[in-house]
């Protein structure tokens, strides 16, 4: 990592040579954000150093946590004096998290979450959740670093509009590539006041407020109650679906659609523009937003006649599938032809994400052929393929 | 309806009725059982804060306990946090109002089980917050079970027998545990078993908040209340009892101020000087202030 390369402040417009972490870090600084706290932990550490250059000079704080618990929750004190506020990890430190998680979705704080997963890995814990109670997250997947950087910004926008937690999943790749970026702040709608945070203000007034998560309120206030609390929670939820972000390409008169977000999205595109100049007939759907997920668009375009197979490309066992089978709801046959796939340290990019072994998996898919094995696993495959038989 | 004579003075003269209710309560009611030390102590740091007027940029951050219904009828900003984690979520709040006066109120089940690590990171960290234990040496809540801070020998529900060090282990005491680290500038256990120690924890509670307020350091009040549903004791024997098993244990007195950490012995010696200091006030009519 070279921090003293990456330092330059650029003049408005002028791009940069900087890497994913950093280009993050100033988004959120762009966008607002004046708290940040965070745990070391790979790939997500940098995104907390420079969290810790960047925020004091732009008159916000950034602390080291002793835990992730506590990273969370500093974060949730922050937020409730209505300030925008961030703390992140990579999945296993988000694991800690989720109890947090739950339940400041349910004080309705505006979290934005940072995931710089090792991997696709964390798709259940980030779309489903791993915390208790009905609640859930709006997830956006950048596939680059120039996308995370409108992302991040997106982030902190739609968790102040919905007053609700948004998670940015990034991974290695994001969080260490570098790419010439230039930092814009972007302007979104204007957004009503923050007038349930706290202050301190109207303490004695008889008029405090309360930013909780249940549902309680103060002596002489509308409470909603506990269940009034989940009921407005769940309330909110289908309002949210209308976030949903999507991209798709050549699937006009594909016969194969192949489904991937993230860092690996980018590759499978590039795999299937050259296997179109090739004159293969494939084209993709690429989820901006996991959650909420773009079903309909999947439905639709899997319902055209001329789709004949949807594959779901990950870097997992097979999460992103399950919502892949969910929205194409037996139109046609779904396929996980994706895999785990990390280095051997666990942290960071795997012999999969490479445009020849996506290339490979797409066109096994397109021709109907047998998967190749993992490259480097090929007994791992051979053993499954006698447990299958 | 009555019409008031005003042509000649009143018969009988005009009387103030003292409203008792501290200002930053919205209602004398709680819900807490008889013979409870905690609404003892809320009351006085309410009094404090009264006292230092900086009512107006108070907020606290309430933990999970049967303290937690006094979040809704505190006349204060409050965030209300998960179980243990309080003193992160203060120090979320205090970083972004470096002015405000902020505090956690906590139990033991709460700040010494569940979130160990948040208070005492909170104050070798230093921030300028209040951390309030209100510490019975069980979990109230839920019906009297053992805690971190229950005693050797005391009787909960998941210590028939009593608290046996071999098998449960030792209490933490957790003021003594504070008081060590080098970001907390004043440490005070007081209790609310008699009305001699609630004039002692009322001016821990306001040396606490005025050192927090000088911007010294981390600050921590624990006071030992009474619990008598949870200790399975007559409502009236609760007092007695405190004193003579967590009281024995979890010494009150000043743990740590102006950055000097005192001895139990010191605290020994000084709570046996104040005793003969109450029995003598108390010998000449009552309690001065």
């Amino acid at each position: 990592m070279t921090v003293t390369a990456t330092t330059t402040t650029a003049p408005p417009g002028e791009r940069v040579l900087m890497e994913g972490s950093e280009a993050l870090a100033r988004a959120a600084i762009a966008a607002g954000c004046r708290f940040f706290a965070g745990y070391p932990m790979t790939p997500f550490t940098e995104v907390l150093e420079h969290c810790a250059r960047l925020l004091p000079e732009a008159g916000g704080v950034c602390i080291n946590a002793e835990s992730e618990l506590e990273a969370v929750g500093m974060a949730w004190g922050a937020l409730s004096t209505g300030a925008r506020a961030a703390t992140g990890s990579t999945g296993q430190g988000l694991s800690l998290m989720q109890e947090s998680f739950s339940e400041i979705t349910l004080a309705e704080l505006p979290l934005v979450i940072f995931n710089m997963a090792r991997g696709q890995q964390d798709y259940f814990q980030a779309t489903r959740g791993g915390g208790h109670g009905d609640y859930r997250h709006i997830v956006l997947a950048p596939q680059d670093v120039r996308e995370g950087v409108e992302h991040v910004q997106l982030a902190f926008h739609l968790a102040d509009k919905w007053r609700n937690p948004v998670l940015v999943y990034g991974d290695y790749l994001l969080a260490h590539t570098q790419e010439a970026i230039s930092i814009e702040p972007m302007s979104f709608p204007e957004l009503p006041k923050k007038d349930w945070a706290v202050d301190g203000s109207q303490s004695g007034s008889g008029q405090s407020r309360g930013v909780t998560p249940l549902g309680v309120a103060k002596t002489g206030q509308a409470a909603m109650g506990q269940e009034g609390k989940a009921q407005y929670i769940a309330t909110k939820i289908p309002l949210m679906e209308r976030e949903v972000r999507f991209e798709q390409g050549y699937c006009d008169d594909a016969e194969t659609i192949v489904v991937a977000f993230g860092s690996p999205a980018k590759f499978v595109k590039y795999a299937i523009k050259e296997l179109r100049d090739a004159g293969h007939r494939i084209g993709y759907l690429r989820p901006i937003t996991i959650w909420p997920f773009p079903y309909g668009a999947l439905a639709e375009v899997a319902g055209r006649p001329n789709v004949k197979r949807v594959g779901s490309f990950e870097l997992s066992a097979g999460q992103l599938v399950e919502d892949v089978r969910i929205g194409v709801a037996g139109r046609a046959p779904v396929t996980y032809i994706g895999g785990v796939s990390t280095d051997q340290s666990g942290f960071g990019v795997g012999r999969l994400l490479d445009v020849e072994a996506i290339t490979a998996r797409i066109l096994a898919l397109h021709e109907d052929r047998e998967l190749p094995p993992i490259p480097g696993y090929e007994q791992f495959t051979y053993q499954l393929q006698e447990h299958q038989k | 309806m009555t019409i008031i004579d005003t042509s000649s003075a009143p018969t009988v003269p005009a009387r103030k009725v003292e409203s008792l209710k501290p200002d930053l309560l919205l209602t004398q009611e709680h819900h807490m059982c008889p013979g409870c030390g905690e609404p003892l102590a809320v009351r006085q740091f309410l009094e404090c804060i009264e006292e230092l007027d900086v009512a107006a940029r108070t907020i606290a951050v309430a933990g999970i306990g049967c303290y937690t219904s006094f979040a809704g009828t505190m006349d204060v900003d409050l965030v209300q946090a998960l179980h243990g984690r309080a003193p992160s979520v203060a120090t979320g709040v205090k970083r972004m109002l470096p002015d405000s006066l902020v505090f956690t109120l906590q139990g033991d089940g709460d700040m010494v089980n569940e979130g160990l690590q948040e208070v005492l990171h909170t104050a070798a960290r230093g921030e300028k917050v209040t951390c309030i234990l209100l510490n019975n040496g069980v979990f109230g809540e839920t019906g009297g079970h053992m805690t971190a801070t229950s005693v050797i020998g005391q009787r909960t529900k998941n210590t028939l027998d009593g608290r046996d060090a071999e098998y449960h282990g030792y209490p933490i005491l957790i003021g003594d545990l504070i008081a060590q680290l080098q970001g907390a500038s004043y440490v005070a256990r007081g209790s609310v078993h008699n009305a001699g120690s609630v004039a002692r924890t009322r001016k821990m509670f306001k040396r606490a908040f005025e050192s927090q307020l000088r911007g010294e350091g981390f600050t921590f009040v624990e006071v030992l209340t009474m619990c008598p549903t949870g200790w399975f004791v007559p409502t009236a024997d609760g007092p007695d009892y405190m004193q003579e098993t967590l009281g024995e244990v979890h010494i009150m007195g000043e743990l740590k101020v102006d950055g000097r950490v005192r001895t139990t012995d010191e605290l020994h010696a000084e709570n046996v000087a104040k005793q003969r200091e109450i029995d003598e006030q108390l010998a000449r009519g009552g309690i001065e202030n």
